[in-house]
């Protein structure tokens, strides 16, 4: 009797779990690592606003996020980086890019003996991730670099060893700068550089810099402000030396908005604009430009709808440079685009 | 006729005695642990098949050249093995190199000479090591052996044997080297914990003899007890080596990921399971994807080879042995 009773017991109680799970949308989404935190922040907080939405968000990589959304295995998908048109020509309704947020990418470096920040024109970045500049005090840098003693040592250069959309990013704004880096190496998530050791992750990238005197790296700002890391100058499009803020960052979208193409498939790395960090990013969710589900469409548009005003709120919090005006509302018209 | 009368009797007969075994218990037992076993085969067959199949882009467009090209471009879709296998099979070499003279000799003091007492705490130790999982290992390994060895080791090492190609050139502290020594850190405990219970196996009988002929302590041990319990060592040195082959998180850590052949052991490498493990979830298109899953697939084969050849030593070496056990 008393082992009847507890299997009742367990019965029931599955019986209400499933109830409540039919009464919400339940939405999969899945993709890039780099915005999970406010991803997370975000469906949390809508889950207050729209009660009857529930959204998982499984951060496995934008490359993964881009495979799983063209296979239909998730509602919608989210990338660091725009799909190609292949990519894009796979689906039989086109699907819409909505960019959420911005990031930037800082050179980190470690020299013992140098407290001052580092200033970095284009040219010698470049340089140091081509193998062409191989010490501290290269002509190139002591110019930038007026009053800083840098040594006689050979510079180690740190880079992603995991595929990345912050590699794709990087590697985008030394094509841009360079076209000896365009033709020789090119950009991508992961490329195959000319010279250094590779880390796993920012931190594994940090990690090798802190481990190794007289090494640069790059990460993302939101890492190397969460972590205290010092990071360098770098001289934008205008000629201007910024350390990048969020500030600065979203300067970088602003400075795009007015050439923005319609369907947001655009990288702001190397904005013209005296304000603009040179290396910065949207990060996008891939949305079906048509919903079958009546259900899942409502929840996701809302969603769209709140995450464009209130969600931005809580961008700079958590480290994320927030859209500027323009983008909002051009986003905000896209969003009548879904069927 | 009387021939086939008596093949044909049987069935009637068989029929009631495959019940009864049946019902004995047996057969079922047979018939289920059959299947466990053969379930083996399926999944070793299974994921051969599957690695053949996914990998089918790459290896109708780059032949045998996968195996031979050390040009890994993600960017102009160019991919070739080499380097991983160069990095994969140094690295384990290293860590063998390392390992086995220290665990075998440690489980050979721990086994015959140590007292009771200390060997069951040493035990306990050994055990605990065997069960760190290899993350641990791995931020170990950056944040106290990266700086030992570029700051000691590898110095001392370029100073004294730096005419050799493999001590010589720029030291970063992350290389081949010093995967390889995370590595022999890592299946150090497989090998004493292996070995020691190989030796403890010996019959006692196989010591004392020894030492009625006069041996001395040692001599008993290492020429009597060590090659019967041979087989053992060596069963630890394959376990050894396989988790080497297939160690992923701790070496990605240290290694330097860079994927090109360097002659110096000091110099950054990669290999087979820490490409996959780094960048199997940002791969972009088929192709790329699809070479990751090759490069699997020969970690595979790499294995069943270095297992098959170890086989042949073992082989060859119990047939010299025989005339003495």
């Amino acid at each position: 009797m008393k082992k009847n009773s507890l299997w009742l017991g367990v019965f029931g109680a599955l019986a209400i779990l499933l109830a409540v799970a039919q009464a919400k949308v339940l939405i999969n989404a899945a993709g890039a690592t780099f915005p999970n935190p406010i991803y997370g922040k975000w469906f949390e907080e809508f889950a207050k606003v729209d009660p009857d939405a529930q959204i998982n968000y499984q951060s496995i990589g934008s490359g993964g996020g881009i495979r799983q959304f063209s296979e239909g295995t998730v509602d919608f998908g989210a990338s660091d980086m725009p799909m190609t048109d292949e990519q894009i020509g796979k689906f039989k309704n086109k699907p819409l890019h909505f960019p959420t947020v911005l990031g930037g990418i800082v050179p980190s470096y470690n020299i013992p003996g140098v407290t001052q920040d580092l200033k970095f024109t284009p040219e010698a970045l470049v340089g140091i991730y081509l193998g062409k500049i191989k010490k501290w005090n290269d002509p190139e840098l002591t110019k930038a670099n007026p009053g800083v003693k840098l040594p006689d040592n050979e510079i180690v250069v740190v880079h992603r060893s995991d595929g990345s959309g912050t590699t794709f990013v990087f590697t985008d704004y030394l094509s841009k700068v360079s076209p000896e880096w365009k033709s020789k190496v090119g950009s991508s998530t992961s490329v195959s550089w000319p010279v250094g050791l590779g880390g796993k992750g920012n931190e594994g990238v940090s990690g090798t810099v802190k481990q190794t005197p007289y090494s640069i790296g790059y990460v993302e700002l939101i890492y190397a402000l969460q972590n205290k890391m010092a990071y360098g100058f770098l001289r934008n499009a205008a000629g201007v030396f910024l350390k990048a803020d969020l500030e600065s960052v979203t300067e970088a979208a602003a400075a795009a908005t007015e050439n923005m193409p319609a369907d947001f498939r655009v990288s702001i790395t190397n904005q013209p604009g005296k304000k603009a960090y040179p290396i910065s990013t949207f990060t996008w969710l891939l949305i079906p430009s048509k919903i079958d589900d009546q259900g899942k469409k409502k929840a996701i548009v809302a969603f769209l709808h709140w995450m464009l005003t209130d969600g931005q709120k809580y961008a700079g919090s958590l480290g994320y440079a927030p859209l500027p005006m323009g983008v909002v509302a051009k986003e905000e018209k896209q969003i009548a685009l879904i069927k | 006729m009387a021939t086939s009368a008596a093949v044909s009797a049987p069935p009637p007969s068989r029929a009631p005695a495959l019940l009864q075994r049946l019902r004995n218990g047996d057969e079922v037992a047979r018939l289920i642990t059959l299947a466990f076993a053969s379930s083996i085969l399926l999944v070793t067959v299974g994921l051969i098949y599957q690695l053949w199949v996914t990998s089918a882009l790459p290896r109708h467009k780059f032949g045998f050249g996968f195996l031979t090209s050390s040009l890994w471009n993600p960017v102009s879709g160019q991919f070739g093995a080499l380097p991983f296998i160069y990095g994969t099979v140094i690295t384990s070499l290293i860590a063998l190199l390392v390992a086995v003279p220290l665990g075998v000799g440690a489980a050979i003091f721990l086994s015959e000479l140590a007292p009771a007492r200390i060997s069951s705490i040493f035990t306990f130790f050994i055990e605990l090591l065997a069960a760190v999982p290899s993350v641990i290992y791995g931020v170990l390994a950056l944040f106290t052996l990266v700086p030992l060895m570029r700051d000691y080791v590898e110095p001392s090492l370029k100073k004294t044997l730096g005419f050799l190609p493999l001590f010589s050139g720029p030291i970063y502290g992350f290389g081949y080297l010093t995967a390889g020594t995370i590595l022999a850190i890592m299946t150090l405990p497989f090998i004493i914990s292996i070995s020691r219970e190989a030796l403890l196996d010996v019959p006692t009988e196989q010591r004392e003899a020894a030492l009625a002929l006069g041996a001395t302590r040692w001599e008993s041990t290492w020429q009597a007890v060590v090659p019967y319990a041979r087989l053992g060592i060596f069963g630890s040195i394959f376990l050894g080596l396989a988790r080497a082959l297939g160690e992923t998180m701790a070496v990605t850590m240290v290694i330097g990921n860079d994927p090109s052949i360097h002659a110096s052991l000091f110099a950054p490498g990669y290999t087979i399971a820490a490409a996959i493990a780094n960048q199997f979830s940002e791969a972009t298109g088929d192709l790329y994807l699809q070479s990751l899953v090759e490069l699997g697939l020969v970690l595979f084969l790499l294995t069943i080879v270095i297992n098959a050849l170890a086989r042949l030593l073992i082989i060859a070496t119990t047939r010299r042995g025989s005339a003495q056990s």
